[in-house]
């Protein structure tokens, strides 16, 4: 440690290998261009180089790498969801999660916690059920347990929440995780970027040219490129993109607040969400408590936070952990969450020819982050829906057919 | 603390109010179904200034409200019915 920070301190030249190249001007024409490198969009570019042999690639950022949702996000993994699509399709994501730092040779602290999902009414006890069997009948490790268990798991938490929540249970999900945002970016960043992708930052896009329902290039706050296909995976800024080819969705932007305490002792080793106290928390490899609750209740495009959202929080993490009364909070933030109404996500093929969608991610989609990558990396390459993303397309509203999964997550994420 | 002018009650903290979305125009009873599934699930999610429909909890009063929605400020309230003119507050 005192030997890095001195070579860090004599040398003049940054002394460790750069994560990416910092590419110059842009080409005037690409096989395929993806707008915006978060977590979404640097996967899908990883896929299409590494899998599918795509390599003229460019990946275009407004600001900096991983510094959207992907690097906001409190970076809980799990499959426990409601419908057959959604926990087939976070299965495979979680699936995918276990060998990625080593096919990135890139420590992602990744870290398996088990996740419970607290009830505090004979509904929610319903709900937990509903979900423990429609997991155990795909194969997805769930049960429902009892207060004990919880007790047993984190013997520091007030069962009877102050007295006026009492825990009667909870679905326990073994294999809910959570990992390092930052790193599965540059991992996914850095692995595009070996295999030719080319990654530009402060490179915003402005426009995107639709002539006859085919895409042919984009506007770029750098000038114009020529390009067939275009990947929008923009998470809280996809309505201005949508709007930039004429195609309505659903998707509606509210902002998701997050706060850390100061490091402590490691003492909570799982994950817990409570849905009728609006938090969910674990402690990161930092020894912070991560914490978050539900949705800003109203439309803002912004990332502001709030002394509301902190006074609430802190309130039901209270109830719940009475000595947590003289910890104190560190940090405080916001992402822009683009929400459907069924939350699920959109994804796949659009009316627009060339034009494919990766959003409506929400507040639930980090933990997809690999498997978004795999099945749109699949879906741009050879133009056909990836059998996995049938439940998510755009036409779902269009036909009344809903993927309902708001009961899995809402405030889980 | 941010404050919501109810026209009613006067400057209220907004944790007293419940947002009640964007002001849109229903289709006619006799649209086709695309018509009616696109007011019923798709959005203007662009930002910009947008009319919405707010909610008074205690009181019960819903009324609209001109908000920009990038910097989240109320530009004026109103109750349906009247109109908005010389309420910029
Ligand atoms: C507080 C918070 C907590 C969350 N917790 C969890 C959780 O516990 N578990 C979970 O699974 N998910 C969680 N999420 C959701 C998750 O963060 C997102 O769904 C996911 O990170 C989206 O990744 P992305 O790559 O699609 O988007 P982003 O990481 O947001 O990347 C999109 C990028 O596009 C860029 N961009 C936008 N417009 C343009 C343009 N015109 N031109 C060029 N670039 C553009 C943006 O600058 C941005 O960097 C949380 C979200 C928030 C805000």
């Amino acid at each position: 440690m005192a030997y890095q920070l001195l070579r860090f301190a004599l040398s003049s030249r940054h002394p460790e290998p750069r994560m990416f190249r910092q590419p110059g001007r842009l080409r005037d024409t690409y096989d395929a261009v993806i707008i915006g490198a978060g977590g979404h969009g640097l996967a899908s570019a990883y896929y299409l180089a590494r899998d599918h042999g795509m390599r003229n690639i460019a990946v275009l950022e407004r600001g900096y790498l991983g510094g959207g949702n992907t690097g906001r996000n409190t970076t809980i993994i799990r499959s426990n969801y409601l419908t057959p699509e959604g926990v087939a399709f976070y299965d495979e994501s979680v699936r995918l999660w276990q060998d990625l730092a080593a096919d990135f040779d890139l420590n992602l602290f990744y870290s398996n916690r088990g996740h419970f999902t607290l009830a505090h009414t004979d509904s929610a006890v319903r709900t937990m059920r509903w979900r423990a069997e429609v997991n155990k009948h795909l194969g997805v490790n769930s049960e429902l347990v009892g207060p004990e268990d919880v007790k047993s798991a984190c013997p520091q938490i007030d069962l009877s929440c102050g007295g006026h929540a009492p825990i009667l249970g909870a679905l326990y999900h073994a294999p809910g995780a959570i990992a390092r945002h930052d790193a599965v970016a540059w991992g996914y960043g850095r692995g595009a970027d070996q295999r030719g992708v080319e990654i530009h930052q402060q490179t915003e896009v402005t426009g995107i040219d639709v002539e006859g329902g085919k895409v042919k290039g984009v506007n770029t706050s750098r000038g114009y490129i020529s390009t067939p296909k275009v990947l929008c995976a923009v998470a809280g800024f996809t309505p201005r993109v949508t709007h930039m080819v004429g195609l309505r969705t659903p998707i509606f932007i509210h902002p998701l607040q997050a706060m850390v305490t100061e490091p402590m002792k490691p003492w909570l080793d799982t994950i817990l969400v409570s849905g009728s106290l609006h938090i969910y928390v674990s402690q990161s490899a930092r020894g912070e408590l991560v914490m978050g609750a539900s949705l800003d209740p109203y439309e803002l495009h912004s990332t502001r936070s709030t002394l509301d959202f902190v006074e609430g929080l802190a309130a039901h993490m209270l109830d719940m952990f009475p000595f947590l009364s003289h910890a104190r909070i560190n940090r405080q933030w916001a992402g822009m969450a683009d929400m459907t109404p069924d939350f699920a996500p959109i994804m796949g093929k659009t009316p627009v020819e060339g034009f494919y969608l990766d959003a409506g991610w929400g507040t639930w989609g980090f933990k997809a982050t690999p498997v978004c990558g795999k099945t749109m990396s699949y879906t741009v390459a050879n133009d056909r829906n990836h059998p996995l993303i049938e439940g998510f397309g755009l036409a779902r509203f269009e036909n009344y057919q809903l993927t309902g999964e708001k009961g899995a997550a809402s405030v889980g994420h | 603390m941010k404050l919501l002018n109810c026209p009613v009650n006067g400057s209220r903290p907004v944790s007293e109010f419940a947002y009640g979305g964007e002001v849109r125009a229903m289709p006619p009873a006799d649209c086709t179904d695309p018509q009616w599934a696109d007011y019923v699930f798709h959005r203007s999610g662009i930002p910009g200034v947008k009319v919405e429909w707010w909610y008074h909890i205690a009181s019960g009063t819903w009324f609209y409200a001109e908000r920009d929605v990038s910097l989240d400020r109320i530009l004026r309230t109103w109750l349906p019915g009247e109109s908005p003119e010389g309420e910029i507050r």
